[in-house]
């Protein structure tokens, strides 16, 4: 089973179709979607009819913390705060319908898959939206997943960048920075935790867009990066008169 | 795992004899069990341990089984087939001929002999090649000894067992956070031996352990059994080999001495150029280091004591990146019809190349046809041709500040000059070929292959082509400035 990891979206739709091509070229099977599939971007409508079509067809879709700041009960707060975060997010709430809204309100935290478990932040404490930014953080989400014996790969985002944590000879996590396109080998005798980076807003310098493929029967992890057209995505944000900053964060990468 | 008996099947894979029974793993002799023929003869590694049991030797040949389905060409045995690891880890792989440099060592022991400067050389570039060859694929081999290096009988080496190895691509799995010492004690790189892993001189450092074995009968570190003696080879410098085998010539002590230097930025920075200097031994820059026979000062060593004891772990670039910063480049220079303009713009190209590349090596080519050289006629004999070649190489290079830049002058007889510089570059590693561009036959060029055109298509690396600067030009050809 070839599984296409695609988190962190941020209604950037140009970028989610780009990845999906990318996907549906290499044979994937299954598409997971890890959260966050709004806020920032000028496609919140857009992305989520494409979300729900791949949940309607099998696919797995997660509830990210992007999904609880569009929702009424978070948009006082968020406001108040006077973020850029905060306008998208108001007028993400306005673009959608109440029925997508509800939608994305009640999608779930975790999916499990055989021995894959999906999670947007850390699975020690999915509703916290801790970052796994580090070794100590991914031992804590990779052991409290682990907690079940049938679990052998944790796959998540939120960080935005792609990060793959494994056990060397020690008893501590090692973090291995993978180089774009190639497959690497995880055997499932091996426990794995990796973040899949961000598909809609990468921020390392570099604007093309981040996903991951994981083949099962191969135990092999591709970490991808796949070119679109950003700057079309960039003029999007601004047509729609969000912030200056999100389109230009688009165009360099960062 | 228990040992296969001979006649049973795996997987397809009919078990023949076992070839060797070694701590780690079995080997055996294996045939397909349709009685399909094989496109070579096949062996198959089967590990004592599974994966299940966690036991620490079994990570070696997870790793190993890794890289093998990975690494290509002909300095790696080739791959057929793999089992699962955790239900039946085996490994199916070409079986090469020939035998290990570790035969070799004990045949000369055994009849007290020992192999000639010049066989030394050239068992030591074939092992350098092959060792540039995993390094170009981004990987490092850590465990190179006389056991894991086979000579085929066509005189190319192919390295084995690649249980140690790390590939930078893929997570280290005998990595740790406490950066043990992972390797085989006479071999091992004074900084593996601090956890080190990934740095491609760490290879070169061992192939000077074996150089050293070859010439002197001796191991240069012993085979330490202690961390403290494991440590030894981060401050000291190994006994000279002309002290133990005074008749060895002075090149030979340099390129040891250099592959085993402490610090790894004192050694070859890559294989390649290891290998180029024992393919060409007469150019070999001798220093102090190559003549003496004294072995280094006392106060020296407690130096480098000092510094060593506070040695730590370090991570390494990418080996493949790491050697294309220290590419040899290659110039073809001209010695006939060739005007000063292009002599001279390549000196400048050749100093642009250099400038940014500190460590790079120099090798200064020309190539003249045969007939130029006549074996009756003194002044025609082949050497003192070749030496006014020479020369006149020397004297084109003089400008150049070579300072911190190995370079060596090469005259090649050969009546088809694009293909004697190809196989030069192939046969040298170069990384980059500079020529001249020969741009006055340009508009001729969809229909006559010219030799820079024909370099260029042909080359294993980049060629850059130099065009002449204009203001030499014009003033080569004074009758056309005053005409105009």
């Amino acid at each position: 089973m070839k599984y296409a990891l695609l988190s962190d979206i941020h209604s950037n739709l140009h970028a989610f179709e780009a990845c999906l091509d990318h996907a549906q070229k290499h044979g994937v099977d299954r598409i997971a979607v890890l959260g966050d599939l709004v806020g920032y971007g000028a496609f919140p409508t857009e992305v989520v009819t494409r979300c729900q079509e791949i949940a309607h067809s099998g696919g797995i879709v997660l509830r990210g913390n992007h999904e609880e700041l569009i929702q009424s009960h978070s948009l006082n707060s968020v406001l108040a705060s006077q973020s850029l975060g905060g306008q998208t997010a108001e007028w993400t709430h306005e673009q959608l319908s109440p029925a997508q809204r509800f939608w994305l309100e009640i999608l779930p935290l975790t999916a499990q898959d055989d021995a894959l478990l999906f999670v947007h932040a850390s699975a020690d404490a999915p509703e916290r939206w801790r970052y796994v930014e580090d070794e100590r953080i991914a031992a804590l989400s990779l052991d409290a997943a682990c907690a079940n014996p049938d679990v052998h790969y944790v796959f998540g985002g939120h960080v935005h960048h792609q990060s793959l944590y494994y056990r060397g000879t020690g008893r501590q996590l090692m973090a291995f920075k993978p180089t774009a396109g190639v497959p690497i080998p995880t055997p499932k005798h091996r426990r794995w935790i990796a973040t899949v980076g961000s598909v809609g807003q990468p921020r390392d310098g570099n604007p093309r867009a981040m996903y991951a493929v994981f083949d099962s029967a191969a135990a092999k992890l591709t970490f991808h990066r796949v070119a679109y057209d950003h700057m079309a995505a960039a003029r999007s944000i601004r047509q729609a008169g969000l912030p200056e900053f999100f389109a230009q964060r688009l165009e360099t990468g960062r | 795992m228990t040992r296969l008996q001979a006649g049973s099947e795996i997987d397809g894979f009919s078990i023949g004899p076992c070839l060797h029974a070694g701590g780690m793993a079995h080997i055996y002799e294996v045939t397909y069990a349709d009685q399909r023929p094989a496109p070579f003869p096949m062996v198959m590694k089967v590990p004592r341990m599974r994966a299940g049991d966690g036991a620490e030797n079994i990570v070696g040949f997870e790793v190993e089984h890794q890289l093998l389905q990975v690494l290509h060409g002909r300095h790696v045995p080739r791959f057929v087939a793999a089992g699962d690891l955790a239900s039946l880890p085996y490994l199916v792989m070409e079986h090469v001929p020939g035998q290990t440099l570790q035969h070799v060592l004990d045949q000369h022991t055994e009849a007290h002999t020992r192999p000639s400067a010049d066989e030394i050389a050239k068992l030591g570039a074939a092992i350098a090649r092959a060792a540039h060859s995993l390094h170009q694929q981004n990987t490092c081999h850590l465990d190179i000894k006389p056991a894991n290096v086979l000579l085929h009988p066509d005189g190319h080496a192919v390295l084995l067992d690649f249980g140690l190895s790390c590939h930078a691509h893929y997570p280290d799995l005998l990595a740790e956070e406490l950066r043990k010492a992972v390797g085989s004690p006479p071999w091992i790189a004074p900084e593996q031996v601090v956890g080190v892993r990934g740095d491609p001189r760490s290879d070169v450092f061992a192939i000077g352990v074996m150089l050293y074995e070859l010439a002197t009968g001796e191991l240069p570190f012993g085979n330490p059994t202690t961390d403290g003696g494991m440590r030894q080879r981060l401050w000291m410098d190994p006994a000279p080999p002309r002290r133990l085998r005074p008749e060895l010539p002075e090149w030979l002590q340099e390129v040891v001495l250099r592959c085993l230097a402490s610090e790894a930025a004192q050694r070859y920075p890559s294989a390649a150029h290891l290998a180029f200097d024992l393919e060409n031994t007469d150019q070999i820059q001798i220093t102090a280091r190559g003549q003496q026979v004294m072995g280094t000062p006392f106060f020296t060593h407690v130096k480098r004591w000092l510094k060593a004891a506070g040695m730590h772990y370090q991570p390494s670039p990418l080996p493949s990146q790491q050697i294309e910063e220290v590419p040899i480049v290659m110039v073809a220079v001209p010695h006939q019809d060739v005007s000063d303009a292009t002599l001279y713009s390549l000196r400048q190209a050749v100093a642009r190349s250099l400038g940014i590349r500190p460590g790079a090596r120099l090798a200064v080519v020309t190539v003249i046809s045969p007939n130029q050289t006549s074996a009756s006629e003194s002044d025609k004999s082949e050497t003192s041709v070749h030496r006014q070649y020479l020369t006149m190489l020397r004297q084109w290079a003089q400008p150049l500040d070579l300072d911190g830049h190995q370079t060596s002058y090469h005259v090649l007889e050969a009546s088809d000059v694009a293909t004697a510089l190809v196989r030069y570059a192939e046969g040298n590693q170069v990384s980059m070929i500079v020529m001249g561009a020969a741009t006055r036959g340009l508009h001729m060029q969809r229909f006559v292959a010219t030799v820079p055109i024909k370099v260029a298509m042909e080359a294993p690396c980049s060629v850059i082509l130099v065009k002449s600067t204009l203001p030499f030009e014009q003033l080569s050809e004074p009758a056309q400035l005053t005409d105009r």
